[in-house]
């Protein structure tokens, strides 16, 4: 059994690709959890990606309005004002996340690479519609977030395939993230939501977590935005808002479990789109 | 690299680490291998903070870190804060503001209280209770903590004002 | 909340009144304290338990040979390996040291191994194969109590019944309000996992145990019983402990250690993870709870009836003992002639119950305070004056007949609980520079689930009665010895220090009794008489009482031999400060000097008075003494969302003399919190008898963000009864706290227009919204 520490991408995928069954290991925050729990035994390699420097980087693309950020960068990277002005939602979902010790540690990838619905930064990378760069020891892709996430812990990555990048598009307009949990820190989602405005476009994306077996896309409450906000003023009615609420709730999925009730997760999805929309643009007739 | 055999930085010593099964986690290295007993462990899920040590100057939680892969990072733990019998002042105002119950909690929280006032010297209540949220203490409720920190605060912010 | 400072206070600092630093508060910070998992030996092997995954089954058969196959491996034991007693328990021994012919919980102990080290214990456990025959596990306390279902244990599924009949307890009033509440099973949750380590006698005729626990003789019983052991034989000493809530006055893994170290002759170490943990002690009972109370018009009570269930799971633990607490207590600390409660205790396969924190008085208060907001409603009153109208004074009485005899304060907690100021922060807290709310002000946190005109805010009370120290005819006394010499005090007893601060006022009260300032506190073994548990806020008047006796014994002694010396009658002589002076003439001589070459040694052995069993309509004197306090929570709710935040906590408790106001007040703001958290999100979840949250991710305790602020205010009345005044105070911050949160928050719902019952704790975002 054997510990390999890289320092760089390639030679990450070249063990990767020699050892496919190898256990990738970032900040540990899944990971460990697992392997202290006794679910989950390491195999005979463990290829840690913590000082893989071309992973803990991320560049900023004015031209192409892109951020790429490397799998290896840590939600407390992530709240850096540098990169939070950039992408407001992601900041704010990395602040949701656990605690210092967690933000510390956990990365983007790691979310990613875990695909839990309930993953923090998830919505946010759907509702960007990111796009996922694998690298192997004889190639890369990449693909759209959504491809890469195909249910519950489960993702589109080959074997010998690595996360190496994240790549979202930079909008203009409003972005934001919210999460329910049970108590006021250190939660795991019970429901969640992202909402992204794009005045170019002329869009409005709506990324739900937590409420089906991977990131929910509403795609009937976003066509409803796209034709229903007042683009000039950047505003809608009270009945739009009212039924954005309605059709995210009907797009959720959720099931119950010790955690919450199906019936309160499509709920407070449902909520929580109709909060953020709210942020996001005035509502006719409302006095605030 | 085999596990069976590395080395770490601990406090500025290095300690040959023999013996570790592969997956063994920072905490139980420090603890059963290297023989540091004031990291503790309380739920092995880095849901309570009791085991946060520094990495390379980062706080985090050493039941998550997998023990040898932090070779050749600078590991601080509750043993490298202070000598024995000569505390810090985070240290010495947890005891004089009454934070200080079984104690369980005590070294991981001091860590994070650490870590907060080198990145932040003022700290306000609400960013406290943040930046400290991933430490849980069954004993306090919390507020004669809050008072330390805050003291040390203070004290630190005016240091020719006498000691506490 | 600021404390005076030794300063400010004119009190000689270190004795009773002074706000005295803990004696191994620098141990602690700086991660040198040895708590029981800190604890090893060299040489030392490391035991493992195997745990039953079915809540109830039929043991057909337990195959080690895989197990021991495995290299490292030194011992397997079984329950034919217990040389004495098989069962043991804290009231009836009804429960297997380990499992032989059925399980009866998920989680009871099956076998036992010891290997060189924990992942070598671990794979042992895995390949030890029980073949079980999976029963239908009985669920339902009404089952339990109706006699529907076969007995799942020899004694029975019926744990105790008891009725309390007082005064016409078919009285009417004109006002009548019921409701049938729920409380759900809470988990004392301490940081210190539960370990020990044993190390057998050359021989193996006996044992030393180190272990983290909370009555040291009362282990050793136990364990005497079930080694097959004289009690003598039986040594134990206190390892630091990590806390304890009620979680440690039941045997876990004392036994089982031993039975290893024993049969290997080397030194053997336990030690619990957090999931073992939660399987691996017993809980709070989860309750039901049927009252109907009977009030004038004006609102004062005349006549609360009440049905109370405890589910006490597998194993009966201190079951009777609580049901007894609950039902005891059931009309609150209010003045009522008329009363009617049944009060059962089940048996059933869930996970075993016994003390936690409030120990029945919890589940009770939840109930019967609920029941005033809606007599309040009822009556046309605020909450504030239906309890200040009904509360209760010295000499009132329990419905079992019991006079209140000590200091009671009832009327005083609440109005000096009122008189601390409200939060003067609006909701949402006030905005952070860049004019956007604050989300760590609202409910939902980082979450930033809502704006601040998504939230309401309400405010609630609670106020509650406690029994301090055991019941019914138990003499739960506590020992101390006082040894005196040059100046220095070495004080010892068996009290368990679990984090509360005992050890702080042991030497407080020696230093005020003697004179002196050096205090040695002697190591905490079963080398002395028994102190009792540290549980039912006792210690601080049990031990502090017995402490305090052994001192005053030495001192006796001193001034004989200052007397003797000087020719000065004993009883003219007394302590100033340091000094031993003559009341009636020039004498002073330091402590120090005096007790120059004495050699005084006294041992004192401190019982509280004789309390009474309950008769068959539950009348009797079955408590010893009580303690009041009055709770008033602001909470700031999301009705939508359902997610709420407590924004302050205020409180007045009745301590009757505050001997360390700091330690007093970690005790309140500390119990404050878990009262908060079974109010909002601690509850163990078990689901056809199977926990499905033991971890910490899912069982939820509050952080720095989900505890306010508290405003406390003591109320120190000294009690005549008490031997320093000094009424206990654990207990009282956990019992009130969680109605009072519950309270606010309907009163914040029904300014929403919302008028949700909350008639179950913890609260759940559904019940709020949904």
């Amino acid at each position: 059994m054997t510990v390999a520490i890289p320092t760089s991408l390639a030679e990450a995928a070249r063990l990767l690709g020699e050892e496919p069954d190898a256990m990738l290991l970032a900040g540990g925050t899944d990971a460990m959890v697992e392997v202290n729990d006794g679910h989950r035994r390491p195999a005979d390699l463990v290829i840690a990606l913590n000082r893989v420097t071309d992973l803990r980087s991320w560049r900023h693309d004015p031209e192409a309005r892109t951020v790429t950020i490397g799998a290896g960068v840590t939600y407390t990277e992530l709240m850096d004002p540098a990169i939070a002005d950039l992408v407001p939602a992601l900041a704010e979902a990395s602040r949701t996340v656990g605690s210092p010790q967690i933000r510390n540690a956990g990365t983007l990838g790691g979310n990613l690479g875990t695909c839990s619905p309930a993953g923090d930064g998830l919505p946010v990378l759907a509702a960007l519609d990111s796009r996922i760069r694998l690298v192997s020891a004889t190639g890369e892709r990449t693909i759209p977030v959504r491809e890469f996430m195909v249910g519950v812990k489960r993702t589109a990555l080959e074997p010998g395939e690595l996360i190496a990048e994240i790549e979202l598009p930079l909008l203009d307009g409003w972005q934001g993230y919210a999460k329910v949990g049970v108590r006021n820190a250190m939660v795991i989602a019970v429901a969640s939501t992202c909402l992204a405005v794009d005045r170019l476009r002329e869009t409005v994306s709506i990324a739900l977590g937590s409420v089906g077996p991977t990131i929910v896309r509403c795609d009937t409450a976003e066509q409803l935005l796209a034709s229903a906000v007042d683009w000039q003023n950047m505003s809608l009615t009270a009945d739009t808002l009212n039924d954005v609420r309605v059709l995210v709730s009907a797009a959720s999925t959720p099931i119950t479990d010790h955690r919450s009730t199906a019936e309160y997760r499509g709920h407070a999805v449902g909520v929580l789109a109709g909060r953020l929309t709210r942020r996001a643009f005035t509502i006719d007739g409302a006095t605030e | 690299m085999t596990n069976q055999f590395f080395t770490l930085t601990v406090n500025g010593t290095d300690h040959e680490v023999a013996d570790s099964w592969l997956g063994e986690s920072l905490l139980d290295v420090l603890r059963d291998r290297i023989g540091l007993m004031g990291s503790k462990g309380a739920c092995t899920q880095g849901e309570c903070g009791s085991c946060s040590v520094l990495v390379d100057g980062r706080l985090v939680c050493s039941c998550l870190v997998m023990g040898a892969t932090a070779v050749g990072q600078e590991i601080t733990t509750i043993e490298g804060v202070a000598p024995v019998g000569a505390p810090s002042d985070v240290q010495q105002a947890f005891v004089d503001a009454g934070a200080v119950q079984c104690g369980f909690c005590t070294p991981g929280l001091v860590m994070a209280v650490h870590d907060l006032l080198e990145r932040s010297g003022s700290p306000t209540d609400t960013e406290i209770r943040e930046e400290l949220a991933g430490n849980v203490c069954r004993c306090t409720g919390y507020g004669r903590i809050i008072d330390a920190v805050r003291q040390v605060s203070v004290n630190r912010s005016s240091p020719d004002e006498g000691t506490s | 909340m600021s404390i005076d400072t030794r300063s400010d206070t004119g009190i000689r600092p270190g004795t009773i009144g002074d706000s005295t630093l803990r004696p191994d508060g620098v141990a602690k910070v700086q991660g040198t304290y040895e708590f029981s998992s800190d604890l090893s030996a060299d040489g030392c092997l490391f035991g493992a338990t195997l745990r039953s995954p079915h809540p109830s089954a039929r043991i057909r058969s337990i195959d080690l040979s895989a197990a021991w196959k495995i290299s490292g491996v030194e011992a397997i034991i079984t329950a034919d390996d217990v040389p004495g007693k098989k069962t043991y328990g804290l009231i009836s021994s009804d429960q297997p040291v380990f499992a032989s012919d059925v399980v009866r919980y998920v989680g009871e102990p099956v076998a036992a191994v010891a290997a060189i080290d924990p992942e070598t214990a671990r794979r042992a456990l895995a390949a030890i194969a029980v073949d079980y025959d999976i029963l239908t596990p009985l669920l339902d306390p009404e089952a339990a109590i109706d006699g529907d279902h076969a007995p799942i244990h020899p004694d029975g599924n019926l744990i105790r019944h008891q009725r309390i009949l007082h005064g016409d307890p078919d009285a009417t009033g004109d006002v009548v309000v019921e409701g049938t509440y729920e409380i759900g099973m809470q988990d004392q949750a301490f940081l210190g996992l539960e370990a020990a380590i044993a190390f057998p006698d050359p021989g193996a005729d006996g044992i030393e145990l180190h272990v983290a626990t909370q009555w040291l003789h009362e282990d050793q019983k136990q364990m005497a019983a079930c080694l097959g052991f004289p009690e003598e034989k039986v040594r134990l000493v206190l390892g630091g402990v990590g806390g304890a809530f009620g979680a440690r006055e039941d045997i876990s893994l004392q036994v089982h250690t031993s039975l290893l170290a024993l049969r290997l002759g080397t030194p053997v170490r336990m030690a619990y993870s957090r999931a073992e943990s939660f399987l691996g002690h017993v809980h709070r009972h989860p309750a039901t709870i049927w009252m109907r109370h009977h009030a004038t018009s004006a609102g004062e009570l005349v006549n609360v009836e009440a049905r109370f269930v405890f589910d006490g799971g597998a194993y009966a633990s201190t079951s009777s003992a609580v049901l007894v607490n609950g039902i005891t207590m059931a009309q609150g600390p209010y003045r009522c002639e008329n009363g009617r409660v049944d009060g059962y205790a089940v048996r059933t396969n869930h996970l075993p119950c016994g003390a936690m924190r409030g120990f029945g008085a919890v589940q009770a208060c939840f109930a019967y305070e609920t029941q005033m907001d809606k007599l309040a409603l009822a009556c046309g009153l605020d909450p504030e004056e239906i309890r200040l109208l009904n509360a209760m004074k010295t000499g009132d009485t329990l419905f079992t007949g019991q006079p209140v005899l000590n200091v009671a304060p009832v009327e005083e907690c609440i109005r000096e609980t009122a008189a601390l100021p409200l939060p003067d922060e609006p909701v949402g807290g006030v905005a952070l520079a860049d004019g956007s709310p604050d989300a760590m002000k609202l409910p939902g946190g980082a979450g930033r689930t809502a704006d601040a005109s998504d939230i309401v805010r309400g405010i609630g009370w609670g106020v509650s009665i406690k029994n301090l120290m055991y019941s019914e005819n138990f003499d739960d006394y506590s020992t101390a010895r006082c040894q005196l010499a040059d100046g220095v005090a070495t004080i010892k007893f068996a009290t368990a220090e679990v984090g509360q601060g005992f050890i702080t006022i042991a030497a407080q009260i020696a230093r005020t009794i003697l004179g002196v300032d050096d205090v040695v506190l002697d190591q905490i073994d079963t080398g002395i008489g028994s102190a009792g548990s540290t549980s039912a806020s006792r210690q601080t008047w049990m031990s502090g009482g017995a402490v305090d006796a052994a001192c005053r014994a030495a001192r006796e002694r001193l001034f004989e031999a200052v007397g003797a010396q000087h020719g000065i009658e004993p009883i003219r002589l007394m302590i100033e400060g340091t000094d031993v002076i003559d009341t009636a003439g020039d004498l002073r001589v330091p402590v120090v000097e005096a007790s120059a070459g004495l050699e005084i040694d006294e041992t004192f052995e401190y019982h509280h008075p004789k309390t009474d069993d309950l008769d068959e309509n539950g009348q009797g004197n079955c408590h010893t003494a009580f303690a009041f306090v009055a709770h008033r929570a602001v909470v700031d709710v999301d009705p939508e969302l359902g997610l709420v935040k407590v924004v302050q906590i205020a409180t007045a408790q009745d301590v009757g003399n505050a001997l360390n106001p700091l330690s007093v007040t970690g005790q309140i703001e500390g119990g404050i919190a878990q009262g908060l958290g079974l109010a909002v999100m601690e509850e163990i979840i078990q689901v056809d008898g199977v926990i499905k949250n033991g971890n910490f991710t899912d069982y939820l305790l509050p952080t720095f963000l989900d505890m306010p602020p508290v405003l406390a205010t003591l109320i120190e009345q000294p009690d005549p009864h008490a031997p320093l005044g000094a009424k206990g105070v654990g207990e009282p911050p956990c019992i009130s706290s969680t109605p009072a949160v519950v309270a606010a928050i309907r009163d914040a719902l029904r300014q929403a227009g919302v008028d949700a019952p909350l008639d179950r704790v913890p609260v759940r975002p559904s019940d709020i919204c949904i």
